[in-house]
């Protein structure tokens, strides 16, 4: 096992895919001279040449839509978005082509792509560049989300999205890509969609979450291990397809749960969970599930401000002792 | 016929004091009924003429079926007479539940058809249905019962699961979450403050007698405690559900007061010594090891036997009685479990026991014997499938080859949940116990 | 829309020709067009009685842009357009029978029922679709192009849009991408001069060819009416592309005959009726080259009378096929969701599906 950054993880794993599978190709903006805006691209350019490692202009409606047309005829490409708050010019094609394409051709024609990129929120990057955009991905079927935590998750999860033949939206974390972890040597290591991972555990209320929250989460669970209290620490890790049994066997566990999320409460990742947990928890629950997330206002420039409005491990730990009775 | 006495279930005409075709009066007596207790006066409850005699001097009738019909002279009670018959029919083939058999006009004897000595059910009527549910053990309907009694209780989804599957009563549970709300925690404490052996019945009931009414008030309602609410709610869903029977051994206890005194003598030097029960407590612990399936729980899906023997020790307390546990009795010397006795009692009449301190026993034991009872029958606590009940000593004369000594003599009744300890298993139980207490050394082996 | 030199009758590989086009070819394109003519009236026929429902947007009076785009692309090149496709799709090689029992949402439809009018799909002939956003299929066609591109690939893409698809930002981005990266992809636009029921000209202060103009993508000009014409036009700028040309933008003047869709008004508010009455009596593809053939002396009444009945066959064929067809199962709404369905985790969250 080697140590390294989330970064090179992400690297890693599109180099292995595109040496593994000649179909797979990488296309977005600065991504190849530039070696990638986040530098998760750097080397590709010149190891695989400019057809496959391709620069695009400011387009991201037009090279969004390129990456669909060319996946229905067969190519595995790979769409960068500088950042996925750019990506809602590319919202048409993503939900009117991408996701419904295999049902309106009567199953004929499948868009096996991935669109990648940091979704949420930085440091005082103010509200057009801090978004969380899960939600927008995962509102219409037909479109998978991989929001992954870890170097390991980062790289076993990109290798699976690019292997999987379903449109793939996967979310990096633009604070994520600094930090280091540990990640198998194997020749061909890939993490399957749907399996949620259990970062902690403990038995005394579970913390669900995905993304850079995971930290957030992780953070919470030891100021409350300091009063007695352990947590489980759930990273769902991929939001469609959901591993919904790991959900419901946390909740069993610790009879109450809260869900802690970057976006924003109204029809969050977590109201979906929420729901689920409702539904198919609902004996194993000795407290309503509450959710912590952003504030519901876009996300302000100013530095205590925008730590204010974002959820924290505090808030988190807060809401830990509410479902507690603590 | 109406129910004279609390306890009637049916009554006997002896003499009808009107004649069919009379005018009665309301409040007129027009028969005397014999009930299980005294003959009583029947009186009209209407106005009109006795149209019918439904059931002659002599005759007897349960509790609520129709004797007799008052109505106006020229009536046409053709359908009463009908319904009235073919409901006593009815109700004599066997289905015995009271019926509600009321009608216009004023009809004597019409008698609300609650069945009054099912003490449960007489609490209230509208949930009825329900409380003889609960009654049946059966968790869904007991939280149903909860709420039409006490209105809406508020818990959490894990909350009244576990009081179902424990047969807590949520409306006993304070709760400490937020509004009130019962959650899992106040249920485990309830679980486990739950008091377990009831004192059991002692075996004939006394007989009604006739008192002198003193003056003032004639009687003082004594509102329920928490301890006693949660009493009568086990012991109902004990009994009723758990099909008790009991065998009743008796035991010389010789030996045992031999070595009672003996290690009482060994344990001088250092302040302390055993009570009789405490070598009980030993030995039944060492009984059940030898018959570990008296050392069960019944689950409902399935019986749990215990490796481990954990003794329930009733202990009277104020009010009522809770259960200390002494853990790995079987392993444990006779001193240690006498101290460990007094310690939880003691502190279990101050009310400072810990949850964990009087949950989780195997078998229960109750011993009533130091207030002069020699036999009793004791509740068996759910889930465990046996409690032993255990008399005083007593010197008795025997007859021991062919002579007649006096002995002591001790009464053991054990109450066995028939779905865990069949006959032959619990006697066999009881056996082995009597043979250690009968000789002690056997303990050791 | 002037006369060409199409006019002119010759020889060609020994059979009577005009302008250039044997006889075979010219019967083959009037039988085509033919084909997509009827169809399109039984189309409307069966929308007008509730068997088509939802969107319906009829390409009669296009024909020959259907035609002359279409017939000499081959079964490998890919072609991908609008709403307005029925006939585009028949032209590429998709059987009548299957458009319109897709068209009646049957099982046995192009996309089994589940896509309609505006998604048609055929694979396996390179027709890769309708679709129902305007400008849409722009990247799409780009990205079609790029993977030929990627492939070393001879094949071409032709992109099909209408005149008011040239104002979205999407035809704008691809246009740029497909010229900066010499892409072989030809951008189609079939100019009936209405945007629904906005005239071009309201709409842009550039002519048409501008459009193209402005990302270096060389643009020319046809006259749609004339099948010939616009045949001719294609078969050379295809094989150019073919050999490497680049992108290609084409501005193809034709006239829709009937409304926006069948929701909509042939005329009244947005075009008079005499100048709607006026094309479809001077401007019909059909009749243009059917006068033509007669002309030369390449087709008589009753030739065509037969091919019209033959073509008539077909498309009741069609209607029949479509009739009869069954509905789709409820359960294969949940199959083409996803192209894998995971081993781990829910895919689908209406407690219905997997």
């Amino acid at each position: 096992m080697a140590a390294i950054t989330y970064r090179d993880a992400l690297n890693q794993a599109l180099a292995e895919e595109m040496e593994r599978d000649e179909n797979v190709f990488l296309l977005g903006e600065e991504v190849a001279e530039y070696d990638g805006a986040y530098k998760v691209s750097k080397g590709l350019l010149e190891r695989f040449g400019d057809k496959r490692v391709k620069d695009t202009p400011i387009s991201e409606l037009g090279f969004a839509g390129l990456g669909i047309g060319a996946a229905m005829v067969g190519l595995r490409p790979v769409v960068e978005f500088m950042t996925f708050n750019f990506s809602f010019l590319a919202l048409d094609q993503v939900i009117n082509t991408a996701s419904k394409m295999l049902s309106m051709s009567g199953g004929q024609i499948g868009i096996p792509m991935v669109f990648r990129g940091p979704s949420g929120a930085a440091l005082q990057l103010g509200a057009q560049h801090s978004q969380a955009c899960e939600t927008w991905y995962l509102h219409a079927p037909g479109i998978k989300v991989v929001t992954p935590s870890t170097p390991a998750d980062a790289k076993g999860l990109l290798k699976a999205a690019i292997r999987d033949n379903d449109p793939v939206a996967f979310m990096e974390g633009e604070l994520l890509y600094n930090v280091k972890g540990e990640v198998p040597d194997d020749a061909d290591f890939v993490i399957p969609l749907g399996v949620a991972d259990l970062k902690r555990e403990g038995g005394d209320v579970s913390i669900i979450t995905h993304g850079p929250m995971v930290h957030v989460a992780l953070q919470a669970a030891a100021h409350l291990a300091k009063d007695g209290i352990e947590a489980d620490v759930l990273d769902l890790r991929s939001l469609r397809p959901l591993d919904v049994d790991a959900i419901l066997a946390t909740v069993a566990k610790t009879n109450r749960a809260i869900y802690l999320e970057e976006g924003w409460p109204y029809l969050g990742v977590g109201a979906q969970i929420v729901s689920i947990i409702m539904e198919e928890a609902f004996d194993d629950l000795d407290a309503p599930v509450l959710r912590v997330t952003q504030a519901d206002v876009p996300l302000p420039y100013n530095k205590k401000l925008e730590i204010w409005a974002k959820p924290g491990a505090a808030r988190a730990v807060e809401a830990c002792k509410k479902v507690l009775y603590v | 016929m109406e129910a004279l006495s609390p306890t009637m279930e049916e009554g006997q005409v002896v003499k009808w004091l009107r004649s069919e075709g009379d005018g009665v009066s309301h409040g007129d007596v027009i028969a005397e009924i014999e009930t299980d207790k005294a003959t009583m006066e029947l009186t009209a409850r209407g106005d009109g003429v006795l149209r019918a005699i439904l059931v002659p001097e002599g005759g007897t009738a349960p509790v609520g079926e129709v004797i007799a019909l008052i109505g106006e002279p020229d009536e046409d009670i053709s359908e009463l007479q009908a319904a009235a018959v073919s409901a006593a029919a009815a109700s004599r083939s066997g289905r015995g539940e009271g019926d509600e058999t009321t009608a216009e006009g004023g009809v004597a004897a019409a008698v609300e058809g609650a069945a009054a000595d099912d003490g449960a059910a007489a609490v209230n009527r509208a949930a009825g249905a329900k409380l003889a549910d609960v009654a049946t053990g059966s968790p869904a309907v007991s939280a149903a019962a909860d709420e039409a009694i006490d209105g809406r209780v508020k818990a959490s989804p894990v909350a009244r699961r576990l009081a179902a599957d424990s047969g807590v009563q949520l409306a006993t549970v304070s709760g400490s979450g937020p509004a009130g709300r019962i959650v899992k925690r106040d249920v485990e404490a309830a679980i486990e403050a739950g008091p377990t052996a009831a004192p059991g019945r002692a075996t004939p009931p006394m007989p009604a007698a006739p008192v002198l009414v003193p003056s003032g008030a004639e009687f003082e309602d004594i509102p329920l405690s928490q301890m006693r609410k949660t009493i009568a709610r086990r012991l109902t869903q004990s009994i009723g559900p758990v099909p008790h029977f009991f065998l009743t051994i008796e035991v010389d206890m010789g030996r045992a007061m031999e070595a009672r005194a003996t290690i009482n003598t060994m344990l001088e030097r250092e302040g302390r010594k055993i009570s009789l029960n405490d070598l009980i407590i030993r030995a039944t612990a060492a009984a059940l090891k030898r018959h570990p399936a008296c050392n069960a729980h019944w689950l409902g899906d399935s019986i749990r036997r215990f490796n481990r023997v954990h003794i329930g020790v009733a202990v009277a307390v104020e009010d009522g009685l809770i259960t200390p546990v002494i853990r790995d009795a079987d392993l444990k010397g006779v001193a240690h479990i006498g101290a460990e006795i007094r310690e939880l009692a003691g502190r279990a009449r101050e009310k400072r026991l810990q949850p964990d301190e009087y949950t989780g026993a195997t078998f229960s034991i109750s011993n009533l014997g130091m207030f002069g009872i020699h036999e009793f029958t004791a509740v068996i606590n759910p889930p465990e499938a046996g409690i032993l009940a255990v008399g005083g000593v007593e010197q008795v004369p025997v007859v021991e080859a062919g002579e007649v000594v006096v002995r002591n003599r001790m009464k053991l009744t054990m109450s066995c949940d028939h779905r865990v300890i069949d006959g032959a298993l619990g006697a066999a139980f009881l056996s082995t116990l009597k043979g250690m207490l009968e000789e002690p050394a056997a303990i050791l082996v | 829309m002037g006369e060409s030199e199409t006019a002119t009758v010759g020889v060609v590989n020994g059979a009577p020709a005009l302008g250039g086009f044997s006889k075979e070819k010219l019967l083959e394109l009037l039988k085509q067009m033919l084909l997509y003519r009827r169809f399109e009236e039984s189309a409307e026929e069966a929308y007008a009685i509730g068997k088509i429902g939802g969107f319906c947007h009829l390409h009669i009076g296009q024909e020959a842009a259907a035609a002359g785009c279409i017939l000499p692309l081959r079964q490998d090149d890919y072609i991908i357009g609008s709403y307005r496709e029925h006939t585009q799709a028949l032209a590429k090689g998709l059987s009548p029978e299957a458009v319109m029992a897709e068209l009646y949402g049957k099982a046995s439809g192009t996309s089994g029922g589940v896509g309609g009018s505006m998604h048609i799909f055929g694979v396996d002939v390179g027709f890769m679709g309708g679709n129902g956003i305007v400008g849409a299929q722009a990247p799409l066609a780009l990205g079609m192009a790029w993977a030929i591109h990627y492939r070393g690939s001879d094949q071409v893409c032709v992109c099909f849009l209408g005149d008011a698809a040239v104002n979205q930002g999407a035809f704008h981005e691809s246009m740029n991408m497909a010229a900066i990266w010499n892409l072989p992809v030809i951008y189609v636009v079939e100019n009936n001069a209405y945007g629904m029921g906005t005239k071009f000209s309201r709409m842009s202060d550039t002519e048409m060819v501008k459009k193209a103009a402005a990302h270096g993508v060389p643009a020319t000009v046809v006259d749609g009416q004339d099948v010939m014409a616009t045949y001719a036009h294609f078969d050379a700028l295809i094989e150019r592309v073919r050999g490497g040309a680049g992108a290609q933008f084409v501005d193809v003047e034709c006239y829709r005959f009937k409304g926006h869709s069948m929701s909509d008004p042939v005329s009244g508010t947005y075009r008079s009726k005499e100048e709607v009455d006026d094309r479809t009596e001077n401007a019909d593809p059909i009749k243009l080259l059917r006068d033509r053939m007669f002309a030369a002396e390449l087709l008589t009444g009753e030739e065509l009378k037969v091919i019209d009945k033959e073509v008539r066959a077909t498309v009741a064929a069609a209607v029949d096929f479509a009739e009869a067809a069954p509905e789709p199962e409820v359960d294969t709404l949940y199959e083409n969701v996803y192209s894998e369905i995971n081993p781990h985790g829910r895919l689908f969250f209406d407690g219905r599906g997997k």
